[in-house]
């Protein structure tokens, strides 16, 4: 339906379907129970349980002792003392010990990092909270920091544990303001290193370019320098935001126009006076959220952006009112938006866990890990300051066999080189998906349609296909056909969608 | 607000409803095992990752066969120039490297080995790992270009990479044999132009509407569904070889998979097909000569590919690094070898010109690990019966440095100029943006 906007959706028309596409894009899919209890709900009080999600118990509360913050410490004093004697006496063996402490610890906090993705893989699956979890994934694409740069998994904790916390916080005050405190976010950028003397624009830049404002909207290169300087001596000590006010350039600076002893806070103020600090924003939540628009925006798309970002402006920048207005309205439910963002690597994983129930294979969350690097989105690495491109960049050749072959070995336990099914011993209980119903084949299989490919409208090449199969099974619904079924349904270009 | 009262009572929760996580949770507890040794070993494989391209049947110019074939092989991570080909004539090379420099041919007093002579040279010599590489250039395959870089050198990887996948130093835009295909293939995506080996295709493929098709293993590059079952088998071919459904509008999001699935089915096949086949010399073991073989396999059996992309990571040696690059160095002096014998066997040697390089090179001076951080300038290397074999260029300086650091005296887009309209016949100045002197590199 062309022309849709931010009018709220009609109450009478949220149905089973809409419940579907609602817990699809606000979470990771639902089982049939729960699409029927929120159609039941209604709308209103559907889109206030997802976005009231603090009323929810979370069963495994995320606490900072989960994970161990001493691996990447700083020297103490002393060992710094002894490091410098050594180095100034030519002591090599006592150099040596240094050296092989540091490889020790770097090892270890590589550990740490591969058990911090299962963790969060593990949390992304159990969440009774999944709004939640699929904004923090957001922030983290972002708010771009990688493992790689910073080589401090705790950080990189600390900084997850920052999102999820502010996740439907105030964009301003929260999120921007607290990302150029963070430690880890620093570290990523360079700030440490911004320093009155030799000033790193990194943080400036991708502050107005990545965080706030867009490319070259409404700044300028020297804005970006005198923003650098606003910003020295903001640096972090262990695992805290330190401010070192010798490293500070307290100087008067000049950004967009206006003149005055500018300090990073001022500075965040500033970036929040330009127009596009309240669309920027939104249009990448519309692309997360609504439609990855393939082709550019679309007429609907921007004037749908432009009353959402009133909304946030009117709010003070409040993004739990972006969230609601956004899943109440009727452009949300536009069918042109339905099905129209490709799945990233985590929501077809996540999605998948949630709602076929698989049975939890040997090493699952290791081999759910690894799988999802293959097809090109490894948590707390995202390949660039940019995060994740998102959209039709998640496909290619590769990743395309990479997904039909993950969500194979999840229904299976199938792998490409050839071992038998149930290799790893377990079965999959696949025929109650069914909801224990016996059901005909034409009824089994658009069950499945409805509830696993989420597009009980698909075309009708797709439905005699799967009927054709089940004939060469003589028709038999049991628990072998219908894990038939399911490997060739999550294996349809169809399925990527959500 | 009592909401959530009301919601309980109807037991609704948004949570995970499966046993799945119950079980895992009881199993698990809050104790996170390392999970390292029983992940599938199809995983295990590809998490190491390999890159190859295949080519395409392009227009060429007139005068250029339209069968010759790039290989594009990337040594990953920032390769140490100075250990590979080695100025064992400068004093300034060994007072900078007291635990990495390689002794000159003949001198056995070096830890890190004596170089090998290359014929013709004076003062310059190769890594003694590079064996096979030398019987390449003593048959008149191997071209060596020294000093290869660009200006005011970046020294991330990523931007450094992206620098030389698109040809550009504002290091954006589309990759330069993407750029290749969108000039020649009048602006239409061709599926067959280029395979890259690797679960992601490098950017240097990527143009405006030229996509690779990208592989990593020939038995990740299929559906496994299908050696099950055959009636699986059929169904699942039904659904993902359509070429276009009813009612599905032309480059919508659902267009857009059907096609990617359909470019994937049908290269799986040829391409999986071709490599199968033995290869008509041994290879040696390791992941750059796997690739080599794979693409050496698909030439033979002319698929209508023209540039192939290989990559090869572990260059960035910061520390401890004489017998990582060591082992390097052999693994891409016996891959390249074999690779072009193995063309040449096939008849294909004065089709297939191959062009390896590393996003920089490394600092003069080693650091204090044993090993040596991010550089810039490094030699770029052309295999092929099209070549002019030998050093070609003058080694950068040793002595006067910029900041430490080599100054590059061949820009490696005048590398490519030289590749895309000497070799491949296009239009060097359309695809780079500017046209830049040759470099003297092929007969």
């Amino acid at each position: 339906m062309a022309g849709s906007t931010l009018k709220k959706f009609d109450p009478k028309k949220f149905d089973e379907s809409k419940a579907q596409h609602l817990l699809n894009r606000a979470g990771f899919g639902g089982t049939e129970r729960q699409i029927a209890i929120l159609a039941k709900m209604g709308l209103d009080k559907s889109v206030e349980y997802i976005i009231e999600y603090k009323r929810i118990t979370d069963p495994s509360p995320v606490q900072s002792e989960d994970f161990d913050n001493d691996i990447m410490r700083p020297l103490t004093n002393s060992e710094r003392q002894i490091v410098k004697k050594a180095r100034q006496g030519g002591d090599e063996a006592a150099l040596e010990t240094f050296r092989q402490e540091r490889q020790r610890r770097q090892r270890a906090d590589r550990k740490q990092i591969a058990e911090m993705e299962e963790w969060w893989i593990k949390r992304l699956i159990e969440t009774p909270r999944p709004l939640e979890e699929k904004l923090t994934l957001f922030w983290h694409g972002h708010f771009t920091t990688g493992y790689r740069t910073i080589e401090n998994s705790f950080h990189m904790y600390q900084q997850n544990a920052f999102f999820r916390t502010h996740a439907m916080g105030n964009f301003k005050e929260d999120l921007v303001r607290g990302i150029v405190h963070d430690p880890a976010m620093i570290q990523y950028l360079n700030n440490h290193q911004n320093r009155k003397e030799s000033p790193n624009e990194n943080l400036a830049r991708e502050l107005m370019e990545l965080f706030t404002l867009g490319e070259g909207e409404g700044y300028t290169e020297d804005d970006i320098k005198e923003g650098a300087r606003t910003l020295t001596g903001y640096t972090f000590k262990d695992d805290a935001f330190a401010f070192q006010s010798r490293q500070h350039d307290d100087g008067v600076k000049t950004i967009f126009g206006r003149r005055g002893q500018f300090d990073g806070d001022d500075f965040v103020n500033l970036i929040f006076t330009k127009p596009s600090a309240s669309t920027f924003i939104i249009w990448k939540l519309y692309r997360f959220f609504i439609n990855d628009l393939p082709h550019g925006p679309t007429p609907d798309a921007t004037k749908f952006v432009g009353q959402l970002a009133s909304v946030f402006k009117r709010s003070n920048w409040n993004i739990k009112s972006v969230i609601k207005a956004m899943l109440l309205s009727e452009h949300f439910y536009d069918e042109e938006n339905i099905r129209s963002i490709i799945k990233s690597p985590i929501q077809l994983i996540v999605q998948a866990m949630r709602t076929i129930n698989p049975p939890d294979r040997k090493k699952l969350l290791r081999t759910l890990s690894l799988a999802s690097n293959l097809m090109g989105q490894k948590l707390f690495a995202p390949p660039s300051v940019k995060g994740w491109d998102g959209g039709r960049s998640w496909i290619s050749t590769s990743t395309m066999f990479m997904r039909q072959n993950t969500l194979l070995f999840l229904i299976t336990g199938q792998r490409p080189d050839g071992y038998a099914w149930d290799a790893d011993g377990s079965k999959y209980d696949a025929i109650s998906l069914l909801g224990g119903r016996t059901k005909s084949p034409k009824q089994a299989v658009r069950y499945l349609l409805t509830n696993v490919l989420c597009n009980p409208s698909v075309q009708q090449e797709r439905e005699d296909a799967l009927l054709d199969y089940l004939k060469t099974q003589r028709n038999v619904i049991d628990n072998r056909t219908v894990t038939g079924l399911l490997t060739l349904i999550t294996a349809m270009p169809e399925y990527q969608l959500s | 607000m009592t909401h959530h009262h009301h919601h309980e009572d109807e037991n609704m929760s948004t949570g995970n409803e499966n046993a799945y996580s119950r079980r895992l949770f009881m199993q698990q507890g809050m104790v996170f095992l390392s999970m390292a040794t029983t992940v599938p070993s199809f995983l295990q494989n590809s998490a190491h990752g390999i890159m190859l391209p295949v080519g395409s049947l392009v227009t060429s110019q007139a005068g250029v066969p339209d069968d010759r074939v790039l290989v594009v092989i990337q040594l990953a991570g920032g390769n140490d120039g100075l250990n590979t080909v080695v100025p064992y004539g400068s004093r300034d090379y060994y007072n900078n490297r007291s635990q990495l420099a390689i002794g000159a041919p003949g001198n056995s007093r070096s830890n890190a080995g004596s170089a090998l002579s290359i014929p013709g040279a004076d003062g310059i010599g190769l890594h003694p790992n590079l064996t096979g590489l030398r019987e390449l250039i003593d048959g008149g395959q191997a071209a060596i270009v020294q000093g290869v870089g660009y200006p005011n050198p970046n020294r991330s990887h990523f931007t450094s990479t992206d620098i030389w996948q698109t040809g550009n130093h504002s290091a954006q835009g589309y990759g330069w044999l993407g750029k290749y295909f969108d000039n020649t293939c009048a602006g239409k995506p061709n599926p067959k132009g280029s395979i890259a080996i690797g679960s992601k295709a490098p950017l240097a493929l990527h143009g405006k509407t030229q996509k690779a098709v990208n592989f990593e293993t020939e038995e990740l590059f299929r559906w496994a569904g299908k050696s099950s079952d055959d009636s699986l088998a059929a169904t699942y071919d039904d659904i993902n070889r359509l070429e276009t459904m009813q009612g599905v509008s032309k480059d919508s999001q659902l267009d857009f998979l059907v096609r990617t699935s359909l470019d994937a089915q049908v290269s799986s096949d040829r391409i999986r097909k071709a490599v199968q086949k033995q290869p008509l010399v041994k290879y040696p073991d390791g992941q750059l000569s796997q690739q080599l073989q794979m693409i050496a396999s698909m030439i033979r059996a002319d698929l209508p590919t023209r540039v192939y992309y290989a990559s090869l990571g572990g260059f960035d040696t910061h520390a401890n690094q004489l017998n990582s690059h060591a082992n390097l160095m052999r693994q891409v002096g016996d891959s390249l070898n074999a690779f072009q014998k193995d063309v040449s066997a096939q008849g294909n040697g004065g089709k297939v010109l191959t062009m390896m390089f590393s996003e920089f090179g490394r600092r003069v001076a080693q650091n204090g690990s044993a090993g040596t951080d991010h550089g810039t300038a490094a030699p770029m290397f052309l295999i092929g019966d099209m070549v002019k074999p030998g050093l070609l260029g003058m080694h950068p300086s040793v002595t006067k440095l910029d900041e430490g650091d080599l100054i590059y005296n061949t820009d490696f887009r005048q590398v490519y100029a030289t590749v895309l309209s000497d070799w491949m016949g296009a239009d060097d100045k359309a695809i780079l943006g500017k046209t830049y002197t040759k470099a003297n590199v092929l007969k």
